[in-house]
């Protein structure tokens, strides 16, 4: 309902030219970090399953993370739109922003424990920086900066080590020390149960799934058997009901909506629309890829909500705001294609 | 600007496109090894969703039901075996741990409707997704109960086991081993480790293991139906050869007598008999002699044909099925100079390292009974789908020739005379004529003896086959102790 609200406002605000954001851009850029950086804050921050990613605001919960991500893509936008042809000769001193970036990526990661977003927020920015400059050198120092600062946080973090270690062998059949009991058991009942009991949901679905509500998960007491089924496990209770051709069909969606929004992009008139719809297009796809790709073991598990499925209020209305967005920029390349 | 914007438009659809390969793999290819994992704990209560279907025996009384429960909004299933230890064996269990033995795990598919047929698949699909239960198929077994239940209670709380089958079509009727145990303990706090405990007369039996077609006890002089067979069928002798009986038979020098007589000291010395006198009375020296002259490689080429040597097939798991054969160190071995490396004196008549289950001196008895060819043992007759249409029907089959129909006609003549005149004198029934053979196998310890009967009828045109071994039995000889428990149980089946 917030994110229908919200999607509603924002295509009525900016039903004229949302260009106008442009001119804000600083503001945004500020705004972004300041959002990105308020779950640190003493008092409002709270740390929710190892990472700092929320505030709490009277009855509510925010992930400020969500809104900072949309906040992000505008001033990057805005500012690779007017710095783009200094930017792509490449002088030593136009780094500067770009390592700016890469430290506060880092920064993000390294006090919050949070590699899902700060890989979400460095890779929509080198898509953008690729995007505006053409100069895929960037793209690769950037990534082998990257690979580099994750293996410092790899070294130093014992949450994110453990994430790795799941990853790569969430099961054990000998007994490994489990921090969560401070005893000796198997990892797939301590430390990676998670992440295997959704693969086990997925794997119950099988092609066809069990049928929308008649999905199992909870035990024979009644209780969950997947913690934040709801949140960062969605995926895995769509693919156990929807069955590989639902789960599928759901990706596939996905898929026709990147497309759209690229198309949407390429069609724009100027720099800063181009930009804007390829830099939320891009986060979409990247946010789904890292999540889903997290759950099927193609990459590292790390919580970050499915848009437009989790439920998370500011997960939703973070996406609604990307899809008014998206109808905005779109909506201007029509009426400018058609005045033309 | 658009060069590139295409470029990452590829990357973003790669990315999806990924997630589809990724879902498909863990979906399709790996689903199977994930639902067999022990700590899935969706398909631990999965299991419970569906309608287990039923194993009933041939005349329709559950031996596996389901106990229907309601529980936080969910219709759960739980197991219950309505005739407790009477077949438990066979059935096998099913527990809410997930580990399951007999029937229930080697028929499970069937049992949970994931059968891969197509339209059963089909079938299954809309019904879930129409949000119903899955109802799973029924097994109909051949056991007849009261024939198990007579078996069981004649058994006691004596080790041992008794098998019977339709010698022609090879359906078993009877699979009793005991001690037995109530599957219903199983999934109770503490059951599992009170069923451990069970131990009956005979000290290391344990009552989950089907002894029927996994226990390994000595075959005596029951084997002597090999030796006979391989004798007679390889022309080396006729029922007519004659020896003479001194009441022991020389090996390697040294003197191996024959079993003693209950009624009097020493062994007995029978002087000049036939092969079939010597089968009659189980005269030890004859079949020393009959094995020194034929060899051992023979007898054991005829074994093999019997169904030696491999795991005889049937619908239980085949970790609870075991082979006969010569065991050494408990490893079943098929010595590779079995002429030099066996003695064939003590083979031919069951000693010397063998080892037997009771299904395959059945499947031995069996074979003679249908003419030469052996039966393929089996437990279902049918498998029934939730609406009543069979999924399933077994059609008897064979596991082809072991010897001659004229042989086997010899050998039945030999079995009629042992229970008309010989050993096997407890097992006669007024107005049938019944076939069989005794066999006491010394243990370790003396008159400690291994009591077998194994015999068919009627033996001009055989319905039953039956065998009966008991474990561990002080001075009793088979033709004494096993004898009777067969006679009632082929009564049973014969006359109902």
């Amino acid at each position: 309902m917030i994110g229908v609200a919200a999607f509603a406002v924002t295509l009525l605000a900016f039903r004229r030219d949302y260009r106008v954001l442009e001119n804000y851009k600083y503001l945004f850029g500020l705004g972004a970090v300041g959002l990105l950086f308020m779950p640190l804050l003493p008092g409002i921050g709270q740390t929710v399953n190892g990472a700092r990613l929320w505030v709490h605001a009277g009855p509510f919960q925010i992930q400020p993370g969500e809104l900072g991500k949309v906040a992000l893509i505008v001033f990057l936008a805005a500012y690779l739109r007017e710095k783009r042809e200094v930017l792509a000769q490449g002088r030593v001193k136009d780094w500067g922003p770009l390592l700016v970036i890469w430290g506060g990526a880092m920064l993000v990661l390294f006090v919050t424990d949070d590699l899902g977003s700060a890989l979400l927020y460095y890779g929509i920015f080198l898509a953008m920086l690729y995007a505006a400059t053409a100069r895929l050198s960037f793209v690769v120092v950037a990534l082998g900066l990257f690979l580099a600062g994750s293996a410092a946080v790899y070294q130093g973090t014992p949450h994110v080590r453990e994430r790795v270690t799941n990853w790569l062998d969430p099961w054990t059949t000998h007994k490994v020390f489990c921090p969560l009991s401070g005893t000796m058991t198997l990892r797939q009942d301590c430390t990676s149960y998670q992440e295997v009991q959704s693969l086990y949901s997925i794997a119950h679905g099988g092609y066809g799934g069990t049928g929308l509500g008649s999905g199992t998960f909870t035990n024979t007491q009644g209780h969950q058997i997947i913690p934040y089924l709801n949140t960062d496990f969605i995926y895995s209770a769509l693919a156990q009901e929807l069955g590989l051709a639902g789960a599928s069909a759901l990706l596939l969606i996905y898929m026709v909506f990147v497309l759209r929004g690229f198309r949407v992009s390429l069609l724009a008139g100027d720099g800063f629309s181009k930009l804007l719809a390829a830099g939320l297009t891009f986060g979409f796809a990247l946010q789904t890829f890292i999540i889903v790709g997290g759950i099927l073991r193609v990459i590292p598990l790390t919580g970050i909500t499915l848009p437009f499925v989790s439920y998370g209020g500011s997960s939703i209305v973070s996406n609604f705001l990307l899809l008014a967005g998206l109808m905005l920029v779109s909506h201007r390349a029509n009426v400018e294609v058609e005045g033309r | 600007m658009n060069r590139q914007l295409s470029r990452l438009a590829l990357v973003a659809v790669v990315l999806l496109v990924a997630l589809v390969a990724a879902t498909t793999y863990w979906q399709a290819w790996a689903a199977g090894g994930l639902q067999d994992r022990q700590d899935n704990a969706v398909e631990l209560v999965a299991q419970f969703q569906v309608a287990r279907g039923l194993i009933l025996a041939d005349n329709g009384r559950p031996l596996a039901a389901d106990r229907r429960v309601r529980r936080n909004g969910q219709t759960l299933y739980f197991r219950r075996y309505p005739q407790k230890g009477l077949a438990a064996q066979v059935v096998g269990y099913s527990t809410s741990a997930r580990t399951q033995t007999g029937l229930e795990e080697s028929l499970n598919d069937y049992l949970t409707g994931a059968n891969t047929n197509l339209s059963n698949a089909i079938r299954r699909e809309l019904a879930q997704l129409g949000g119903a239960t899955v109802h799973g198929n029924n097994l109909v077994l051949t056991l007849d109960p009261a024939a198990q239940a007579l078996a069981l209670q004649q058994l006691g709380d004596r080790c041992g086991a008794v098998v019977a089958m339709n010698p022609r079509t090879g359906a078993v009727y009877v699979m009793a081993s005991t001690p037995t145990y109530d599957p219903n303990l199983i999934d109770k706090p503490g059951g599992y480790a009170k069923i451990l405990k069970i131990r009956g007369g005979c000290g290391d039996g344990s009552a989950l293991l089907n002894n029927a077609t996994a226990g390994l006890f000595t075959p005596g002089s029951t084997f002597k139906m090999v030796t006979a067979a391989a004798a007679l069928d390889s022309g080396a002798f006729t029922p007519d050869s004659v020896f003479h009986d001194p009441g022991y038979c020389i090996e390697y020098g040294k003197k191996v007598s024959n079993a003693g007589n209950p009624d009097q000291k020493g062994p007995e010395a029978f002087g000049r008999v036939t092969l079939a006198q010597g089968f009659e009375h189980s005269i030890n020296s004859v079949f020393c002699n009959v094995g020194k002259k034929i060899g051992a490689a023979t007898i054991l080429e005829y074994a093999k044909k019997f169904g030696f040597y491999s795991t005889p097939p049937l619908e239980t798991p085949a970790n609870e099925r075991a082979p006969s054969g010569l065991y050494y160190n408990g490893k079943l071995e098929y010595p590779k100079h079995p002429d030099t490396a066996v003695d064939p004196g003590r083979l031919a008549f069951g000693q010397e390292h063998l080892a037997v289950t009771p299904l395959q001196m059945l499947l031995v008895a069996s074979t003679i009974a249908n003419g030469g060819v052996v039966p393929r043992p089996y437990l279902v007759q049918r498998i029934v789908g939730p609406d009543g249409s069979t999924v399933h029907t077994t059609r008897p089959d064979n596991l082809g020739r072991a010897i001659k129909a004229s042989t086997a006609a010899d050998l039945t003549q030999m079995m009629i005379s042992v229970v008309q005149a010989g050993t096997g004198t407890a097992a006669q029934i007024p107005g049938v004529q019944v076939a069989g053979k005794t066999g006491t196998a010394e243990t370790a310890v003396n008159h400690v003896y291994t009591a077998w009967f194994v015999c068919f009828a009627p033996a001009d045109d055989p319905t039953v086959a039956v065998a009966v071994v008991l474990e561990k039995q002080l001075n009793g000889f088979g033709g004494a102790v096993a004898a009777p428990i067969a006679k009632l149980v082929l009564e049973k089946l014969l006359h109902g």
